[in-house]
Order: C-alpha cells, then structure tokens, then sequence
C-alpha cells in the first residue's frame, strides 16, 4: 500500500469503531499522511511509507517543553512505559519526542486505521502519565 | 562501521537537523549496487549447484550401475570357472577389470561433485545472509532518511499554515474536556431517558388507577360534598 493508496481509502472510510478521520496528504520530499482522529485533533497521526514498513507517529512534546532538572527521570519512565503500552514506542526525532507504530509494508488497511486509533489514544495516555515532567 | 553507528555519528555530528543526509546519496547508491552484485551472484551460484547436483545425481546412479554390474561379472567369472572354461573366465575378469577402471573414476568424479556441492550450497547460504544484512541495514538508512524528511514537511507545512503545535499540556487539557463535554453530554441523555422511562410508566400506572391518581374534578366534588 502507498500514501495515496490510505489516502483514498481514508476518504472513503466514514466512521470506524465510532471515529470519523481526516486525512490530508502534506506534500514534501517523502510523502506524508496527516490523519486526524475525531476527539483527538490535537494529536494528529502522521503516516510515511518505507519499502519495509508503514510508519505511524505523532508528536508528543518538544525538548523546551520539558522540566529539564526532571529530564533523566522522565527519560526513565518513559522507556520503562515502552514495552506494557500496546503497540506503540517512544522515540525522539530532532528535538521532538514521538510516540510511533511500525507496520509491516504490506499490513491490511484495517491494521492500519487499528495502528491510528491506537495511536491516538496512547498519545494522551503518555502525555496525561508524563505531565508532571512537563511545563 | 556499523551502519546504526554511522547513523548515531551522524546524530551526534548535528546531521540531527531535519532534512540533511544520514549517509550522502552515493552511499546508498553503492549500498545498493551491492545488494544488486550480491544478487547476480547468488543467481549464478544457485544455477551452478543445480548443474552440479544434476551431475552428482547421474554419477550416483552411474556408480551403482558399475557395481551391480562388476558383481553380477564376478558371478559368471566364477560359473565360468566351475565349468573349467579358464578362456571364458579370463576374458570375464577382463572385462571385469575395464569396469573397475570406470568405476574408480565415476567414484572419483562424484567425490569431487559432492565436495562443490557442499562448497556452493555453503556460498549460497553465505550470500543470503549478506543479503539479508544489506537489505536491514540499506531499510535502516533509507527510514532514518524518510522520517527526516516527513519532519521536514510536517513542520514545514505547520510553518507554512500560521497553525503552530499546541503544547501537550494544552493539547491533553482540550482532548480531556471534549471527552469531558462527551461524558457530560452522555449522562445528560441518560437522565433525559430515564425521566421519559419514569413518566410512561407513571401514565401507564394512571391509567390503571394505580398509585398516586390525580384529582379529577369529580372526585374534588364528592370530597367537597362529603364534607
């Protein structure tokens, strides 16, 4: 499946599970997806795809949003919360902190709007786990 | 140099700005002329075992023949012999003698077989694997790349659009009272529905004459009169 494949598939897509999406394509060097969850617009999920895989992330905080005396402690946390969060993983990208899945290349669409939903949730459960960490 | 470790000097050499190369274009593209050379090689050598394993299989069956066959002359050499004809044994045991000459040699060829086999089977396996290894880590540069580069356009477009990334604490606060406002609303239907629920039931009750009945203008005049 390519960007633009989800793309049209999204469009099509009207509720799942209870959520309505919007997706927009952001144009680029690479090809990115911006899906928004209905209830979660706040937190967009953005889509990129690799020859082996479909990465799903959404940015979580910036490194100025964080207390820096209490960075090492949340740094802990948050690799300690790694694994018992189902699907997704944290990670950093430049000075962002990310909470991301990675599908397999060739995943179902249906896996992929599951990886979103997810996603979505799991970004507000780790933001509202690590607030005391952030300004 | 590892791959993920020229990645993490690259990190920490400040290629960490969105959007510059983890390892320069001509990099992946020799990464990938490799996997493509490794690949023509795998093919051939695949082709040369099945040559190799096609003859090795002839020559098995080549051997055996010689020696059912060599067996089969030593036991008319010896009929011969029983029968005192020394002419005809002499001439069995010499044709005895010519096969064994083949089959040292067959048996020669298909140790010399089977040793390539091994040898190609063991290159083909090797190939495989640096293949494989290629692939992961030539998928390790090219994601690394991507991911960069979809941050660039994610903060581009955002850059682009005047809408700026709200905080997260900003963000879980409105995400928390639209789910809030959702609750909210949800209880408020349920109240409105079992209010509608204690109703119907109530005019159902009236209408049996159970429970509290309301006064009719009837029943206000008998008590009136009663008085």
């Amino acid at each position: 499946m390519n960007t633009q494949d989800i793309a049209i598939r999204f469009s099509e897509l009207n509720s799942y599970q209870g959520f309505n999406f919007d997706c927009q394509l952001i144009p680029g060097d690479t090809d990115v997806l911006q899906i928004v969850v209905s209830d979660y617009e706040e937190i967009p999920v953005y889509i990129s795809i690799t020859e082996t895989q479909i990465l799903c992330i959404s940015y979580l905080w910036s490194e100025d949003e964080v207390v820096q005396e209490k960075r090492g402690a949340m740094m802990e946390l948050m690799l300690e919360i790694n694994i018992p969060m189902p699907l997704s993983s944290f990670s950093k990208i430049g000075d962002k902190y990310v909470i991301f899945g990675a599908l397999m290349a060739n995943s179902s669409f249906d896996d992929v709007v599951h990886e979103i939903i997810t996603l979505a949730e799991n970004s507000v459960e780790a933001i509202s786990a690590m607030t005391d960490y952030l300004k | 140099m590892s791959i993920l470790n020229k990645i993490l000097t690259a990190f920490r050499g400040g290629a960490r700005e969105v959007g510059e190369a983890i390892v320069d274009a001509n990099g992946t593209r020799i990464f990938e002329q490799e996997i493509h050379d490794s690949r023509e090689h795998l093919k051939k050598a695949k082709h040369d075992l099945t040559d190799v394993m096609a003859k090795q299989m002839q020559t098995t069956r080549e051997v055996n023949r010689l020696k059912e066959s060599v067996n089969e002359h030593e036991g008319y050499a010896v009929q011969a012999l029983n029968k005192g004809d020394e002419a005809l044994a002499l001439e069995i045991a010499e044709k005895i003698a010519s096969m064994d000459a083949d089959l040292s040699q067959q048996e020669g060829a298909l140790t010399t077989y089977s040793g390539h086999v091994e040898r190609l089977k063991e290159l083909v396996r090797k190939t495989e694997r640096q293949i494989k290894d290629y692939e992961r880590q030539l998928s390790m540069v090219k994601t690394t790349e991507s991911v960069q580069k979809a941050t660039a356009a994610i903060t581009d477009n955002f850059a682009g659009s005047n809408s700026r990334l709200l905080g997260a604490k900003e963000s879980l606060e409105r995400i928390q009272k639209k789910q809030l406002d959702f609750d909210d609303r949800l209880k408020a239907a349920e109240q409105l529905q079992d209010e509608t629920a204690d109703k119907s039931l109530e005019d159902k009750m009236q209408a049996a004459g159970i429970g509290e009945t309301k006064d009719t203008a009837a029943s206000i005049l008998e008590r009136l009169k009663k008085k």
